[in-house]
């Protein structure tokens, strides 16, 4: 019998042969599949395991997020946002499938799979804890965002505000109107986040979701007559403030049958000197000397503000753009900052603080550092210079223009008590009969400015025509006192 | 003459349970950080039951294989910590005490079974005896009132909150009554017949008992909708006869009939199709969500698997509780997750040990039923891991059956180390030296130096 017993035992060795080929196989071979199949709930409890490191602003004074250990087996650790509403859109949510803002953007450091440490993730690995991620902290000035969103939610309108500090690019306020509480959006529940997430994602009039800042362009009415100021100046050195130009009631626009009348038919004299055209924001005389310049010189001081440059922040910026060369007729309107000139909040914020910082415009950045879990340092931003905008001379005299604006034009109400403030208001018509942008750019103070700011309110959200300088300009106030703390 | 490497042995087993006593603290520290209370608890009583064991080895079965008790302490001890770390999660129905118990239990049977049976011979003449009680124990389950279904395989028996599963004690039963027939009939089922092409065909009336298990194997399979049982069964049948009489022809005949049968099964009974279909589709969303039959609980093992990868996330810190019913048939599953790879290839080898160890006894017996019983009770080992870890890691149809010494589950732990107990006492018998002849005819026997 030991013949057919010998065989049976090479049948039994085949049996476990198999099996252990079929173990590597799922083990080795199908291990990622199967890791990752959205029907094994263990990634999702991964994302939980991790001790997610803190968002911070103001040198890590104030939590903007942070992770709390419940002590559950499956879902350990929390995710809080102890501010709430005010810093949505810049901090974001993590959420069971996705992340948005910093806490998408910013993952793995957050969540300590960044290269950069790696070596404290195989200490954690071999000591048995919960993996700790880094800490990122933000550039926001706290106190200046909560004033900012609650000024702009005030006016019961959708809009944004950004507000930059000129000499380094760090943003200080990025505000975003309609928002929401994100804790919802992190709670361990795939169904309650869903049902969370399409109910403001089904908000399509208000679109809660979207960062107005930086998420889509606008036309930027008047505002955008700053870059066609600099376009006009940096075209011919011996220009300056005083320089007269052309202020007809109606310009005639070629090739159609139409003029371009200025703000409600105001009458700004024939002739006006640049500063005074700017002032009281005439339209004729800036669409006239766009056409005198051609749409190339105006493109391209508009690339030298970054309008067209893709920015990460590191949140993704929508690129900004004054539309393609169509003609004379429809360049004077680009110049007065209509038609398919669209802009985001953040690149009007640029031009502002372009200005400010002597004609050098910084590349806007949001993280200020970010620490390990044991508190030392991994990296710290380094303020970058994006482009000369203008040169210091000319950066002079739009801000003289600017200045003229708080003090004796449209954007009055965004004057503060012994400091300089310079800014340019914008109403931006965006249809026949629909209610208009409103914009406010500016910033302070004018002689060693410290925040520039850029208001928009968007059309639609109120029935009353608001104007920038009755709207927006006074956010831009109460954003730019609480950056200098008065 | 073989030595009774009684030494290796003691250190052996002193390794398994210290290799066990390790796991369960590991459990501890993965789960917070801590050494488990109960490590002591469980280490010392799985270390004195194991002495015992050995003990009891030591004196009725002295020239005994000294690998068969270390390697199933060790399994065993496995299985315990993997039931003691899924209690830890709250699954409903684990518990590590219960199954300490059930271990202690399955020792004292080892035990009596070595002290009770001096030679294993005496089971031959129970032949028919064995073959009707394991008849009996198999349709148990099938008789009202104290036959229980539960998680819709009707396999149970019990009183109260009392319940054993007779087929796993039918199992050795059978394949006693197996051994015991086969031996007697082996010639006549060997040597008549006709030639047919390359396979020499048997007898009509030859073919009556395989016929019968086939039926008694189909009626498992339908009446008790345990395909597990009756696939073992009926492999373990097929094996034997072949080893008995050397005849491929049975293994063909015995292939295409539970082939055929099960073909046929799976026309009637929706369950059978349905295990089938599983296995094809698995992952597919229509099997992955469906009410019935759904591959749910195998695609959750197959995760778990998957999620541990090559060495495991450690003990304490997976997520077994993911799947449904992980201590009890997809066990092999929950310690993929937390062993990983590595240590699901220990445990397969540690299981492939032990049935070399059960087929190098029946090799060496010295009589044909002892071959036959040792070769069919290793094949029914390795055959009842191949058909339950094949099913769960989907290298086959998923059957539902114990993963032997590690599932939760009395009945099985009893039964297994009585299989144990007297794969022991045939390597005694097998290894013991044979009585010495009175006169030395060696010298005599020298023709030239």
């Amino acid at each position: 019998m030991n013949s057919p017993l010998k065989r049976v035992a090479l049948a039994c060795l085949l049996m476990f042969g198999l099996l252990m080929a079929n173990v590597t196989y799922l083990g080795a071979v199908q291990a990622d599949g199967l890791r990752s199949d959205s029907r094994n709930v263990r990634s999702f409890y991964a994302r939980y395991s991790v001790d997610r490191g803190w968002i911070t602003s103001d040198n890590g004074k104030v939590v903007l997020a942070k992770s709390v250990d419940t002590g559950d087996t499956d879902f350990r650790f929390k995710r809080e946002y102890p501010e709430g509403k005010a810093f949505t859109h810049v901090v974001g949510y993590f959420a069971p499938e996705s992340a948005s803002g910093i806490e998408g953007a910013e993952g793995r450091y957050l969540d300590g799979s960044h290269p950069d440490l790696v070596v404290r993730r195989a200490i954690d690995l071999i000591s048995g804890k919960p993996h700790k991620g880094a800490n990122v902290d933000l550039t926001l000035n706290a106190k200046a965002q909560k004033i900012a969103y609650k000024d702009l939610a005030n006016t019961g309108k959708r809009g944004a505000v950004v507000a930059i500090d000129p000499k380094t690019g760090a943003i200080l306020t990025m505000v975003s109107v309609p928002s929401y509480d994100p804790n919802p959006l992190a709670a361990a529940n795939k169904k309650t986040v869903n049902d969370a997430y399409n109910k403001l994602d089904a908000d399509k009039t208000n679109k809660p979701l979207l960062n107005r800042a930086i998420g889509l362009t606008y036309a930027p009415g008047s505002t955008f007559k700053t870059i066609t100021s600099a376009a006009f100046l940096m075209d011919d050195e011996s220009r300056d403030v005083n320089t007269m130009v052309n202020a007809p009631d109606a310009l005639p626009l070629p090739d159609t049958n139409i003029s371009l009348p200025n703000y409600h038919g105001e009458s700004c004299g024939g002739r006006a000197t640049l500063l005074a055209a700017y002032t009281i924001s005439c339209n004729t005389p800036f669409a006239d000397v766009a056409m005198e310049m051609g749409y190339d010189k105006l493109k391209e001081q508009a690339e030298k503000f970054g309008i067209g440059s893709s920015l990460n922040i590191p949140l993704d910026v929508a690129k900004s753009d004054i539309g393609p060369d169509e003609g004379k007729a429809a360049l004077a309107m680009t110049a007065i900052g209509q038609r398919s000139n669209q802009m985001t909040p953040l690149q009007m914020a640029m031009v502002a603080a372009g200005i400010a910082n002597r004609g050098t415009v910084m590349k806007p950045y949001l993280i200020n550092k970010i620490t390990g879990p044991d508190g030392g340092e991994i990296d710290t931003t380094d303020p970058d210079e994006l482009s000369e905008a203008v040169t210091p001379e000319v950066a002079a005299e739009l801000t003289t223009m600017m200045i003229n604006v708080v003090r004796n034009g449209t954007g009055r109400a965004a004057g503060l008590p012994n400091v300089t403030v310079a800014g340019k208001t914008g109403t931006a018509e965006t249809a026949p009969g629909k209610p208009s942008h409103a914009w406010f750019i500016s910033f302070a103070p004018a002689e060693d400015p410290k925040v520039a700011v850029a208001v928009f309110v968007e059309s639609g959200s109120a029935g009353n025509d608001a104007t920038g300088g009755a709207i927006a300009a006074p956010i831009a106030h109460d954003v730019m006192q609480a950056v200098l703390g008065q | 003459m073989t030595a009774k490497r009684r030494g290796a042995q003691l250190a052996m087993l002193a390794f398994a349970v210290l290799i066990v006593m390790g796991a369960y603290a590991s459990v501890g520290l993965g789960i917070d950080g801590q050494i488990p209370a109960g490590m002591l608890t469980y280490g010392l009583g799985l270390g004195a039951l194991m002495l015992a064991a050995y003990l009891v080895l030591a004196k009725w079965a002295p020239w005994a294989d000294p690998l068969l008790l270390p390697l199933v302490t060790l399994v065993n001890g496995i299985g315990l910590v993997m039931i003691y770390r899924i209690e830890q999660t709250g699954q409903d129905g684990a518990s590590a005490t219960t199954q300490l118990m059930w271990t202690a239990l399955g020792v004292v049977m080892f035990s009596a079974t070595l002290i009770v049976l001096k030679d294993h011979r005496a089971l031959q003449r129970l032949t028919y005896t064995a073959g009707f009680a394991g008849l009996a124990l198999l349709l148990l389950p099938l008789l009202p009132f104290i036959g229980r279904e539960i998680n819709g395989a009707r396999i149970w028996v019990g009183v109260g909150r009392f319940s054993i599963q007779p087929s796993e004690f039918a199992k050795i039963l059978l394949v006693v009554f197996f051994a015991g027939y086969l031996v007697a009939k082996r010639d006549v089922l060997a040597l008549a017949g006709r030639r047919l092409l390359f396979i020499d065909l048997p007898r009509a009336r030859d073919l009556g008992p395989v016929l019968i298990t086939w039926a008694v194997s189909l009626g498992v399979l339908v009446m008790q909708k345990d395909l597990g049982s009756s696939l073992l069964l009926f492999g373990a049948f097929i094996a034997m006869l072949y080893v008995a009489t050397q005849r491929t022809s049975w293994v063909l005949i015995g292939i295409l009939l539970f082939v055929g049968g099960a073909v046929l099964a799976g026309q009637v009974f929706s369950h059978v199709e349905a295990r089938f279909d599983g296995w094809l589709n698995a992952s597919s969303p229509e099997m992955y969500d469906r009410e019935f039959g759904s591959t749910y609980q195998l695609m959750q093992g197959l995760f778990a698997i998957g999620s541990g990868g090559i060495l495991g996330t450690g003990l304490g810190q997976g997520h077994p509780r993911q799947i449904p019913l992980s201590f009890s048939d997809f066990i092999f599953s929950a310690t993929g997750e937390e062993l990983g790879l590595t240590g699901l290839m220990a445990i397969l080898m540690v299981y492939a040990l032990i049935v070399e160890r059960g087929l190098r006894t029946s090799l060496a017996a010295r009589d044909p039923f002892s071959k036959l019983l040792a070769g069919g009770l290793s094949f029914i080992l390795a055959w009842q891991v191949f058909i339950i870890v094949g099913g769960v890691t989907r290298l086959i149809p998923l059957t539902g059956l114990v993963t032997p010494f590690m599932s939760a589950g009395g009945s099985a732990l009893l039964a297994n180390w009585m299989l144990i107990a007297l794969l022991v006492r045939m390597s005694d018998a097998a290894r013991k030296p044979p009585p010495q002849a009175i006169q030395d005819e060696g010298l005599t026997q020298v023709m030239q130096r």
